[in-house]
This record gives C-alpha cells, structure tokens and sequence, in this order.
C-alpha cells in the first residue's frame, strides 16, 4: 500500500488531519497509561460530522476520485469479505488467462455461486500485472466460459465490474477485444441463470457493459458507471481534457445519476466517508444487496427470468416518438 | 517562357497553389481522393461506386447513396422514420448541434431502416450514415436497429446492417452505452429465430457499435481499408505510444487476425450479398415464406 499521504484526496485532507490528531492521542495514551478517552470522543465526533458534511456535498466529479480511489477496495478485497469459500478458476481455453479478470466458484452463505469480475492492483507491480484492470478478449472470453459453466448446473452469477476500459492494445485488438464484448453481451442476455452485477468502483464503458447485462444492476454509492471517461468527454465536447469537472456533472456518472435515469436498480450503501474506510461493512452491505437480488430472482422460472431480463435492456435509451401524421385521403 | 520547374521549392509551391485551387472550386464537380490526392471528376467517381480509380479508396456514403446502389429501384420502404432524438442528460447546445446535422444531411438521426429488395429477395437493412454525427448510436439508433431485428424475426427476412460510426454518441452517457446490450440482445433473438444476418462494415467501424451488433452477423463482410477498433480514433491515438503493425486497426489487419469473413470491393457487394442470402434461403423456401 503506497504512504498515507499518496492517497488522501484534496477533500479528505481535513478529515485525514483529525484521523491523524486522533491516531497521535490514542499512541500518547498507549505510552502514557493516561486516559484520555474523552478527548478522543470529542475529536472523532468532529471527524464523523466533517465526514458527514464533506460527503453531502460531494460533486460528481469527487466522486469519480472516490470510484478511482487508491485504497479503494477491489474486487478481491470484497470477495474475501463476502464468500466463505471462493476457488479460483483460470483462462479462456483458447489464449491465455487474464489477469485482470478473475472469476471462480464461490459459496455464498447457503448458495453455491458463480463468480466473475475485474480485478485491479494495488501497487505498480501488482498494477502492471492486473493490466490496470483492463481485460483483453481472453478475459471476456474467460468470463463467457464460466457463466456458461454456471448456467449448465443452474448456479447464479455474480458479476463485479470494476474496469477503467477494455483493453485496446494491439494484442486486443488482433484477438477480437470487440467481438469478446459483443458476444459477451449476447450471450449473457440469454444466460439461463439469474445474474447480478455490482459495479464496486470504475464501470468504463464497453469494458463494463461486456460483464454488465444482469437481471439486477447494482453500484456502490461511490462508484461512477459512464460511457466515456469524463477527461475523454471534455475532449471530445470542448476539445479540452480539464473541462473534465463539467462533463463529470454533464455526464450523470455517479450511481446516483445511473439510478434517476433509470439504468440501475438500486445504490448499495457505503460506510461513512466511502468503502475505503471501512471494508468490512461495505462489503456486509454488498453482500445483503446480493441475497435480497437472488431471493427474488430465484423465485422466477428460466423462461420469465429471460424475458424480463430481455425486456429491461430492451427499455433503455431515450427517443420521442411522435404519432405518424394521419395523411387524409 | 521558363518551363515550369519540376523539383525544388518553386515546383512544391506551384503544386500545392494547384492542389489549393481545386480545394477552392465549386462543391460538386471535382473531388480529391483523400488517400491518393488524385483529383476525380465527381460524375466519373459516381460511376465508378464513389471509388477511386487510381488508389481504390472507397469513399464513405451516405445512407441514400448506399441504398440507391444496393437496393432494387423502387422497392425501399422506411421503417420508424418517426422516431426523434431526445436530449437526454440536456446537454448544453445539444439540440443546436443535432440541428446542424439534420440539415446537412436531411436525415433525423444516424441510420436509415427499412425493408428493400436486393435482386429480388427482400430483406430488412439498417444502414448507418458516417455524415451525421460521425454515424453515432444513440437512442434513435439502437431503437431503429432492434425494431428492424424484431420486425425480421416476425415477417421471418434477413437482416443486413452497414456499419458506419464513431461508436456510442457520448452526449447520451449511460442510455447511450446501454445501446450495446440493448441490440446485443436483439442479435441473440434474431440467432435463436434463425434469421439469416449479415454485417456489412464500411469505413469507419469503430467503439461501441463495432463492439455491439456490428460484431454478431453470421456473416462480417468489410469494404477494403476501411478504419475498425474498439477505440473511437482519437483516443487510440493517444493511447498508442509504442509502434504499432502497418494496417493496424484496418479491415485487411483484421482479415489477417481472423476477425472478418472477407473483404468485398464495392463492385462485388451486391453479388456477394446476393451470395450469402442464397445460402441462408434456397428459393424453394423464398418462395414459401
């Protein structure tokens, strides 16, 4: 994990001061034997309401820092919060495995599940390893493998999409990074199995449509959903990457924005000031999400499962579409 | 008189006030290959498919232009032309922009759907339009092209779609990518109903619906040169910082990788068509249908 001070975003800074004052205290005390429980009530009932006060206020644009966040929990991060057992399974059966796309059988309290997911890396070793998160086709086509595994013994799948992009690297592209993504989306579609997506930090585009397609789409508070990064945005829009700010509000990126638009299902709490401080309860909070989802699907047989997971994308995009003009003969 | 010079600064100069003089005639009558720098009589080039005799560049159409080369006269029949964009994250100045491509192109949004013959055989085609808004799909879009696939299953006719675009119109965010799953799923239909679909990509074929649709035909046929990627063109230029293969990104580099069925040269595409929707449909069954 890179120096505290790496990873304090500009509005965490404040916050970060009290958590240092409180941290300095609580040493003193351990040396000391003096009490000072008191003090460090008052400090971290300050530290809590700052947090409360800077996260009402956050900009869309914030937030997409906190989705990017370096101490962010990743996907793997959650697994071992949430899963009792999780075993990993590799590759694609045709390239090679990928790193930046993980999956594997996974028990769920009482269910037996699918899981498949992006997978980021913490220092710039582990980074370069997990392709920052980018999956190329082998990892799309990895995922595929699984969740077909997973509908053949009638298991759910548990898709966690946590991606800046696909890869577009020329490796990628001589593979068929676009066909992995589109076959992914097709097949998925018709995946006689309930499937629940959570985007627990970035959802990049196609990179995070590829694994998106579910009967349930969840985000976590602080994760941003977006067909484009807002700096790419700015400079398509106003030819100009540090206009990203505007086109982060423009954009409607944060789960909140997906929510209203109607292109998720529900927000997934997150601890006070974000996932990061306190892995253990986002990932409770995801966890519950989860079940909640399975109970109801599994209520549903195949057959309606697909149509409504059919009809639900088949819903998306805006269009008007005005009464044909009654030609009087 | 001095014979013009041939080399040097002078001849440079004197070729580019040329050039620039042909950039400065009229709309209409000349065009300049944007590949070789020939400069083509527009009528020749008319004739010729809009491709260029000396380099084979093929020139990018407009969805008319497409259609009145491909379909049988007479027999193109719109689908959901009444279809209208919506500004749905009102995005500033959004409505004076689509404004601007509606006029230039005269068309409501990016593609064209409808029925057509082709030598007779009717089919459903969906042909995307590179001169309004790069061939972006947005809400019009995906709606059009998933109607037209669904409208295939019922009436049981092939679907042939012509890839012209940018990828995903961004000033409809998230809508606008949910355009990929959207008529993804629509392909898994039209699969499962045994619809015969072909893709057509044509320059250029790029990001989203590239990595929708424009991937899941039975058949992916390409017009030779044309630009294809998941990256819409300016951000893979950035993004390339090492050397990338000649071709790269193009169809003949993805011919090579396995990723196209074949290149068909704008004088071979109707035959080839015609090629595929016989194997798809015998004429026993044309005519039971």
């Amino acid at each position: 994990m890179p120096p505290s001070s790496w990873s304090v975003l500009d509005f965490e800074k404040p916050i970060a001061e009290l958590d240092d004052q409180i941290a300095e205290i609580k040493r003193l005390t351990a040396e000391q034997g003096e009490d000072r429980s008191d003090d460090i009530a008052v400090l971290e009932a300050d530290r809590d309401r700052l947090i409360e006060e800077v996260f009402a206020n956050l900009t869309p644009w914030d937030k997409t820092l906190l989705a990017r966040h370096p101490k962010r929990p990743y996907t793997l991060d959650y697994v071992r919060a949430i899963f009792d057992d999780y075993t990993e399974l590799y590759g694609d059966r045709l390239f090679a495995d990928d790193h930046a796309m993980i999956g594997g059988i996974a028990t769920l309290d009482e269910r037996q599940v699918m899981f498949v997911g992006q997978q980021k890396g913490r220092d710039l070793k582990e980074r370069q390893y997990r392709n920052f998160g980018s999956a190329k086709p082998e990892g799309y086509r990895k995922a595929l493998r699984l969740m077909k595994i997973a509908a053949k013994f009638a298991r759910p799948v548990i898709c966690f999409v946590d991606t800046p992009a696909a890869d577009v690297s020329v490796g990628a592209e001589e593979r068929g990074i676009s066909e992995a993504i589109a076959r992914n989306m097709m097949e998925m579609s018709v995946l006689g199995t309930p499937i629940v997506v959570v985007v627990v930090g970035e959802g990049g585009s196609g990179g995070a449509i590829g694994l998106g397609v579910g009967d349930r789409v969840l985000m976590m508070e602080h994760s941003i959903y977006s067909v484009i990064p807002p700096e790419g945005c700015a400079a398509i829009i106003w030819r100009d990457a540090a206009k990203a700010k505007e086109a982060a509000d423009a954009l409607k990126l944060t789960a909140q924005g997906a929510l209203e638009l109607g292109m998720i299902d529900e927000v997934i709490a997150e601890p006070l000031g974000g996932a990061h401080r306190n892995v253990e309860a986002a990932a409770r909070n995801v966890k519950a999400a989860i079940i909640k989802c399975l109970d109801e699907l599994e209520k549903l047989s195949v057959p309606k499962l697909l149509d409504k997971r059919y009809k639900k994308f088949r819903s998306m995009g805006a269009f008007a579409e005005p009464a044909p003009e009654v030609v009087e003969s | 008189m001095t014979p013009a010079p041939w080399f040097g600064r002078k001849a440079k100069a004197a070729r580019k006030t040329a050039r620039q003089s042909v950039d400065a005639l009229p709309d209409g009558l000349w065009a300049k290959c944007p590949t070789c720098g020939e400069i083509l009589f527009n009528k020749e080039l008319d004739k010729n498919l809009r491709v260029c005799n000396k380099c084979g560049y093929h020139y990018k159409l407009s969805a008319a232009e497409r259609l009145s080369m491909l379909v049988d006269d007479g027999t193109f029949e719109e689908m959901d032309a009444n279809l209208t964009t919506v500004n749905v994250l009102h995005i500033p100045e959004y409505d004076e922009k689509l404004a601007k491509w509606r006029a230039n192109t005269g068309l409501e949004d990016a593609i064209v759907t409808g029925t057509g013959e082709i030598d007779g055989r009717k089919v459903v085609l969906g042909v995307l339009d590179f001169n309004f808004w790069a061939g972006t799909m947005g809400g019009v879009v995906g709606e059009r092209v998933v109607r037209a696939m669904e409208y295939a299953i019922d009436s049981n006719l092939p679907v042939i779609m012509f890839i012209a675009s940018g990828g995903i119109r961004v000033t409809e965010g998230l809508p606008g990518l949910m355009q990929m799953a959207k008529t993804a799923a629509a392909c898994a239909k039209l699969h499962k109903a045994g619809v015969p679909y072909i893709v057509v990509l044509t320059d250029n074929s790029l990001a989203g619906v590239l990595g929708s649709y424009g991937s899941l035909g039975d058949f992916t046929i390409s017009e030779p040169g044309l630009l294809m990627g998941l990256t819409a063109d300016r951000v893979a230029k950035q993004a390339q910082v090492i050397d990338v293969p000649k071709n790269f990104r193009r169809a003949e580099f993805a011919l090579e990788h396995g990723q196209i069925d074949r290149i068909v040269s704008r004088r071979e595409l109707k035959s080839t068509l015609v090629k595929l929707l016989q194997f798809c449909r015998g004429e026993e069954e044309e005519d039971a249908a």
